[in-house]
């Protein structure tokens, strides 16, 4: 059993931070030049550290597999960035914020680096404003805030629908920056197949150049993954077409624990699927609850008639409409966290109330707010929704009510860091979405970008200098060593494998059957047995992907179905460790709900006595099963209790 | 729905390519665009030729990966939309419908439908930013900015770097991509300090990259998916006469110093 330990300073919680950047250790900036790091990954947490770095004189190296950093999938956020400002005056602050967030996660991060990722809040947006981000301000001239996902006061900062846009141009503009500078070197159009572990410590990567198929050896004195999330791995996602999690499972696989791979988040809005051949599910922020209601028919003979287009969602009177979430918990309504109302969505559609064609999607109803704040006032909130809506479902939200239905949008769960962010391997950090530390069991709305955003402009840049530090003798690493010949020589195989296997079915074909396996048994809710049979279903995938895949195209030239079939096996072998470590939580928290483990009002239930832990699960190779590892989650100043929202 | 689709194949950078002619049958109206060029790639897949090579990721218009000259219009027909937000419903069932790369000699073919489009970042390295470090920083609120300003920042930041003003532009100019980084920082009082500097670099770093001069067509606004201004390219006009002014001011400052 590897002992997991944070190694957070043992001080008062609101004291560590500034404890430790106390005691941290700094490097010389005539040495820092003569320091390689790699940074993969070019959202919020991979540009905003690789340009931090940039500014403090290390040599970076920075990897996307986009054509440009600027289209990384952070881009894709709507809904705004958490912050304790306090600026509206209503009650917040830095202990809110960090009660909130462990509170939201149901008990299952770590208080320590939560602590902190709300003690950095504040600075981020000081940061973001100075280099031109365009929030939302008032007529004063002052910055505007909202209430935003289920907390009772407005600290959430944005910018239009399109926060995530502007904050990643933000980045995108300090790493452009340091690229003219120089400090930064841009790898663009590059997969990340395997990282480089010499003598136990990170050494670098093995890349593969997306447009001439060269395979390409990086080292550096440390490496920093950013990948981002694993919602791909259930083919229907609001993750880019692109997003993966190879280089996240490569860490893996070379040592690094991944900690609580169950854990991910199903949005409650997003716009429902609605035929076999979708290839994505678009998000709509989830800011729309504020105004909009949630609704499905009282009567199923209504619900039936809607899915058969007899009659319009208008036709039904106020007095035949469930305000379900309003009905079932009254002091939040409509504002409920996400796992909530996914799941209060899941359970209407299940019992026979559920509208549009497919019968899997509620109503999101604005003619309410309409009514009261006039459509001027909501097409200034939400116009370009809307019109977003519109386009995809060709339906007017301001004449009917939109439908709604959940979907897999984040994943909490990711590579066990420390309270330095770094993994179970010497010199390898992960940051942003891609490590588990900060949203435990459940993320609260607009805390992805913030915790992006404090990881990779202020944690990692300290962190990572106490690592560093040790590091000044050691000459640049060569990438002749025996340990970068093998590395080169497991990708250059594995890729013949996926190219001569010449089967009969597409890389598609295997994703969206992993896709359903995925979303059936390890989703919103689960229970053993349907755990056990994912297991099997996944197994059998796994050898029918190696036995029958059909990948055409070269090795060396562009081939974008080669590099999808490389990120599909991976995602593969994640889904059957998911399945284990949802298998193993035998409770409900958060967005997992197990089935066995519910209140007689069908509410979910925690246990704390027997899991209030972190599950770090170590690799041991092909053929052997996972070995799972805890780290025990102490409340030391939080005392947990059960949600209620009632 | 039926479609013939023309799609132009190019192997590589070097390949001359040329237009193929590919059928597609029962095609959703509901599916979007890349979704209906998935179903024949996967017909092309299970008949062993190489699937067509096209850009995209977010697919929800707001990456800017995608391109495409749909029936000789950047982003095909819809105003204000992305080819990946782009729906079957918006053709005629049995259209004929020709797919084309970005066509710019700054912005090079690489495989079908994929061009490089890295002078956009060149550009942005020339002074797209401002020139501000992690950490000690002011507080966000110490300089109000009035609202319209502020909106009017936001209206230029929203491009998403997608050059379907390029492609559109009969002199395959950037100054719309240009102007509006130009105008969404000088509209700021954050980026105010170093604007003369910024859009003299930018413009000049345009230039050399091959992109072609304004002469005012207006078609960079008209395909522009999000509807970014001209507006723009007349501010960065003056800031960049401003500049020139300002320029020549300094000189001579230095020069009598």
């Amino acid at each position: 059993m590897i002992n997991l330990n944070a190694g957070a300073p043992k001080v008062p919680l609101a004291e560590q931070w500034a404890t430790y950047k106390a005691g941290c250790k700094l490097v010389n900036p005539n040495n820092k030049r003569k320091l390689d790091i790699i940074v993969v990954g070019t959202g919020l947490a991979g540009a905003s550290a690789a340009a931090t770095l940039g500014q403090l004189g290390y040599n970076v190296k920075a990897f996307c597999y986009q054509d440009t950093p600027r289209r990384a999938h952070s881009i894709a956020a709507q809904g705004g960035i958490n912050a304790a400002k306090n600026y509206q005056n209503d009650g917040d602050n830095v202990y809110r914020l960090f009660y909130d967030t462990i509170k939201g996660g149901d008990y299952r991060a770590r208080e320590s680096n939560v602590y902190r990722l709300a003690s950095i809040s504040p600075e981020i947006i000081d940061l973001c404003v100075a280099q031109g981000v365009p929030f939302a301000r008032e007529y004063g001239g002052l910055l505007a805030n909202r209430s935003f996902g289920g907390t009772q006061v407005s600290r959430t900062f944005y910018a239009r629908g399109q926060t995530g846009q502007q904050l990643l141009i933000g980045a995108y503009s300090a790493l452009s920056r340091q690229i003219a500078e120089g400090t930064v070197k841009l790898y663009n159009r590059r997969d990340i197949l395997d990282v480089v572990l010499v003598d136990g410590r990170a050494r670098g990567v093995i890349a593969r150049n997306l447009v001439t198929g060269e395979i390409e050896r990086h080292s550096a004195h440390a490496v920093v993954i950013a990948s981002g999330g694993y919602g791909n791995v259930f083919y229907l996602s609001t993750n880019a077409m692109g997003s993966n999690i190879t280089p996240a499972w490569s860490a893996y696989k070379k040592g690094a624990l991944f900690a609580n791979p169950c854990f991910t988040q199903i949005h409650p809005t997003c716009i429902p699927v609605h035929g076999e051949f979708q290839s994505k599910l678009t998000l709509m922020s989830e800011s729309l609850r504020n105004d909009g209601r949630i609704w499905v028919p009282l009567d199923k003979a209504d619900a039936e008639k809607l899915r058969q287009k007899k009659i319009r969602p208008e036709d039904i009177p106020e007095s035949k409409r469930d305000y379900y979430l309003e009905r079932r918990y009254p002091a939040f309504g409509n504002l409920v966290p996400r796992d909530v109302a996914s799941r209060a969505a899941k359970e209407r559609c299940d019992a026979g109330y559920g509208v549009g064609t497919t019968g899997l999607a509620v109503f999101l109803d604005f003619s309410d707010a309409i009514k009261r704040l006039g459509k001027e006032a909501i097409a200034a909130r939400y116009g370009n929704l809307f019109q977003m809506y519109e386009q995809i479902v060709a339906d007017n939200p301001y004449n009917t009510p939109m439908m709604i239905y959940p979907a897999v949008h984040y994943t909490m769960g990711g590579l066990w860091v420390d309270y330095e962010l770094m993994t179970t391997v010497p010199g390898l950090y992960a940051i942003g979405e891609c490590n588990f530390s900060d949203h435990g069991a459940n993320r609260l709305g607009a805390s992805a970008l913030m915790q992006g955003l404090a990881d990779g402009y202020f944690v990692l840049p300290y962190t990572i200098s106490g690592y560093l530090s040790g590091e000044i003798h050691t000459p640049s690493i060569p990438t002749n060593l025996p340990e970068f010949e093998e590395a080169v020589r497991n990708v250059n195989d594995r890729l013949n494998r996926l190219k001569n296997t010449n089967g009969s079915e597409s890389v598609d074909h295997f994703h969206r059957k992993l896709g359903k396996i995925m979303w059936e048994y390890c989703g919103m809710s689960r229970n053993e047995a349907g755990l056990n049979k994912a297991i099997g279903l996944i197994d059998e995938l796994k050898k029918e992907f190696a036995a029958n895949v059909n990948v055409p195209g070269g090795l060396k030239e562009y081939n974008p179905e080669l590099e999808k079939a490389w990120r599909v096996q991976d995602f593969i072998e994640l889904g059957d460790l998911m399945v284990r470590d949802a298998l193993q939580r035998k409770e409900s928290c958060g967005g997992h709900f197990r089935e066995e483990s519910q209140t007689p009002d069908h509410e979910a239930m925690r246990n704390d006595d027997e899991f209030a832990f972190v599950a770090a699960w170590q690799s041991r190779g092909s053929g052997s099963a996972p070995e799972m590892h805890r780290e025990e989650l102490n409340f030391e100043t939080v005392s947990p209790s059960q949600r209620s929202y009632k | 729905m039926i479609f013939t689709l023309k799609i132009w194949r190019q192997k590589n950078a070097a390949d001359k390519g040329g237009l193929v002619t590919y059928k597609v049958e029962d095609i959703s109206a509901d599916s979007s665009f890349f979704e209906m060029l998935d179903m024949l790639n996967q017909q092309l897949i299970a008949q062993g030729v190489d699937p067509v090579a096209f850009d995209h990721d977010c697919r929800e218009g707001i990456c800017g990966t995608c391109s495409l000259y749909i029936n000789g219009r950047p982003h095909g027909p819809l105003k204000g939309v992305t080819t990946c937000q782009l729906h079957m419903r918006s053709f005629n069932n049995g259209d004929t419908i020709f797919i084309e790369p970005w066509r710019c000699g700054a912005f090079p073919v690489i495989k079908d439908l994929i061009v490089d489009r890295s002078a956009f970042d060149k550009i942005i390295q020339a002074g797209g930013y401002v020139s501000v470090n992690s950490g000690g920083i002011p507080d966000a609120n110490t300089i109000p900015v009035p609202k319209p300003d502020s909106d009017a920042a936001f209206d230029a930041a929203a491009c998403i770097g997608c050059g379907a003003c390029v492609a559109s532009c009969p002199n395959a100019s950037a100054m719309l991509f240009v102007s509006s980084k130009i105008s969404h920082l000088a509209l700021l009082p954050q980026g105010r300090v170093e604007a003369q500097h910024r859009v003299q670099q930018m413009v000049s770093t345009m230039d050399s990259l091959g992109f072609g001069n304004c002469s005012n067509t207006y078609a960079c606004e008209a395909e522009c998916p999000k509807e970014i201004s001209v507006v723009n390219i007349a501010r960065m006009n003056r800031e960049f006469l401003a500049a020139l002014l300002f320029a020549e001011k300094e000189k001579q400052i230095s020069f009598s110093l």
